[in-house]
């Protein structure tokens, strides 16, 4: 197949992805264009085999074999609650796939003996970077994500200093390898001294930021893959790489403005709130205010109410309750309730998780309602049933311009008749502070698992 | 240098059509949105494939040859896990 031929490919490959995104951010469209991506990878995938400089198709087949089998049995296998941790750890193969491509162009370039070009070797150092990082940051995002290591931001004296350092020692690497391109133990070394970076950059940041990291580390996938465009000159590369990049960005920054935060403050700033936070303020303000409730007075509550909405938070995914929750959904329905969720956008471990795991309980999604429609329902709703939420339907927000989260969004529950909280305790939630919602004249708390907690109210509510 | 300049113009217009494409997405769809881009980021599948293909060395090879495992993962994962996602939000529609 002639090299025009090829690009021109390739340009079909690039024009599907494009509508491929295009349809993915429509309800209407979204299964289409997820095929239409598919297609484009086909299509990429497919005219990459017939390029002569490829001579033996053993080893790619049997990659190719490999690879499919471990992505369909994760893609199939995985639990929707698990899935920020899956998509973490997809990114972080996207772009442990990029390290290795470059570093292999690198051997390539340095053993046929033709002095590569100082374009061509900045494009290697910085897909060795990125793609690092990618791998990496992925990783630990992963091992948070999954319980394998603590999901609390870990933080240490000077760790900024240490990040800065490491990054600088990152580039200066890579302007050796530009410089002196002949041996490449270099860019092993660059890899490495990055792969610490990723590391770094991800531990300080922990639970409800989570979201923020997520959208980050996807758009540093993409990046990742439009860098190693650049070391192999190939235009498909390095179109879908920023489309993907420019797609992470644009999460990352509806995440970053739903908390009222700035990117630096979430990768760089929160160390400093997490810690210091004061723990024994919560006892005044819980202190004889807080009225625990059974199932039976919550059911008691639930039975006159004619509007109740559901509020959702990662307590959810953690009790694994969203099946517990229709259930009580279709109960309230069936007694003459109307219900609503109410959505926080970043409710849950990544972008759109809640709405992920309620779609899964075959809830419809035009229940779903987003954070400012729910906030102008909640005057005249009944009963608000916060299930694991915390910082997101915390009126300090609104209320105490010194708190960590002031002016962070918030769901106003606490304008409806009733709240029903189910917790497990007065612990805080990630913003370490604690939630004057839980100690409100209105608010009834209902102690206990959310699972366990909501089928238990369904089983008082059908006593009425 | 033009081939250079030529394919930062690509990259700097390809961001712009990011941009475009992907603002004003309905939250619903924030984790397919992500898992989907995601799976279309393993492009690096076709750099891949000529380090696995191209026989240089051993080295570039197996190099190649874990390159094309992992970007295999995610383009494939990736692209069903979306599809399992999105199949969730269709059943709704269509009862």
């Amino acid at each position: 197949m002639s090299a025009a031929l090829i690009n021109l490919s390739y340009l079909m490959a690039s024009a599907l992805f494009i509508f491929g995104l295009k349809g993915l951010s429509h309800p209407r469209t979204a299964v289409r264009g997820n095929l239409l991506g598919a297609l484009g990878m086909l299509l990429a995938v497919a005219v990459t085999l017939l390029n002569r400089r490829i001579v033996s198709f053993e080893v790619i087949l049997a990659g190719i074999l490999c690879g499919s089998a471990v992505g369909a049995v994760f893609a199939v296998k995985v639990p929707m609650t698990a899935m920020p941790q899956m998509v973490a750890l997809f990114n972080g193969f996207g772009g442990g796939a990029s390290v290795l491509v470059a570093g292999a162009s690198l051997l390539e370039t340095i053993s046929v003996g033709t002095p590569p070009s100082p374009r061509f070797l900045v494009a290697v150092a910085a897909t060795g970077i990125v793609g690092a990082v990618t791998f990496w940051g992925s990783l630990v995002a992963f091992g948070k994500l999954q319980g394998l290591v603590t999901e609390n931001a870990v933080v240490f004296r000077g760790q900024q200093a240490v990040n800065a350092v490491i990054g600088l020692a990152c580039v200066v690497l890579g302007g050796w390898l530009v410089a002196v391109p002949d041996d490449p133990v270099r860019y092993l070394a660059l890899a490495g001294v990055a792969s610490v970076l990723g590391v770094l950059l991800v531990i300080p940041i922990g639970g409800a930021d989570m979201p923020v990291v997520i959208a980050l580390l996807n758009s540093y996938s993409g990046l990742a893959g439009a860098a190693t465009g650049f070391v192999l000159d190939n235009n498909v590369l390095i179109i879908a790489g920023s489309l993907v990049g420019a797609s992470g960005i644009i999460l990352t920054k509806i995440m970053c403005k739903a908390m009222n935060r700035s990117l630096g403050n979430v990768l760089f700033g929160i160390g400093g709130t997490v810690g210091t936070a004061p723990a024994a303020s919560g006892a005044d303000i819980y202190e004889g205010k807080v009225k625990s409730a059974s199932p039976e007075e919550v059911a008691m509550v639930f039975d006159a109410a004619r509007r109740a909405v559901i509020v959702p938070g990662y307590g959810l995914a953690v009790s694994q309750a969203q099946h517990a929750v229709r259930d009580l959904s279709n109960l309230l329905e069936s007694r003459g309730c109307e219900v609503e969720f109410a959505i926080h956008p970043v409710a849950g471990r990544m972008p759109g998780h809640m709405n992920v795991l309620l779609a899964e309980a075959n809830i419809p999604y035009d229940k779903l309602k987003e954070m400012d429609e729910a906030n102008s329902g909640f005057p005249q709703t009944d009963v608000a049933l916060v299930i694991g939420a915390n910082d997101v339907v915390n009126p300090l927000a609104r209320t105490d311009p010194d708190s960590p989260i002031a002016g962070m969004p918030i769901l106003d529950v606490d304008k409806a008749r009733t709240v029903v909280v189910i917790k497990r305790s007065l612990s805080p939630g990630f913003a370490g502070i604690p939630n004057p919602l839980f100690a409100a004249d209105n608010t009834l708390m209902l102690f206990g698992d959310g699972k366990k907690a909501i089928l238990e109210l369904i089983a008082a509510l059908k006593e009425f | 240098m033009e081939g250079l300049i030529v394919s930062l113009t690509i990259f700097v217009l390809a961001i712009f059509v990011g941009f475009e494409v992907i603002t004003k997405v309905p939250p619903t769809l924030h984790t397919p949105l992500m898992s989907g881009s995601n799976a279309i980021s393993g492009i690096t599948l076709v750099g891949a494939l000529f380090s696995a293909g191209h026989q240089h060395t051993q080295l570039t090879t197996i190099l190649g040859f874990v390159a094309v495992v992992f970007a295999t993962i995610n383009v494939v994962g990736g692209f069903l896990v979306t599809h399992r996602i999105l199949g969730m939000f269709r059943k709704k529609e269509d009862r």
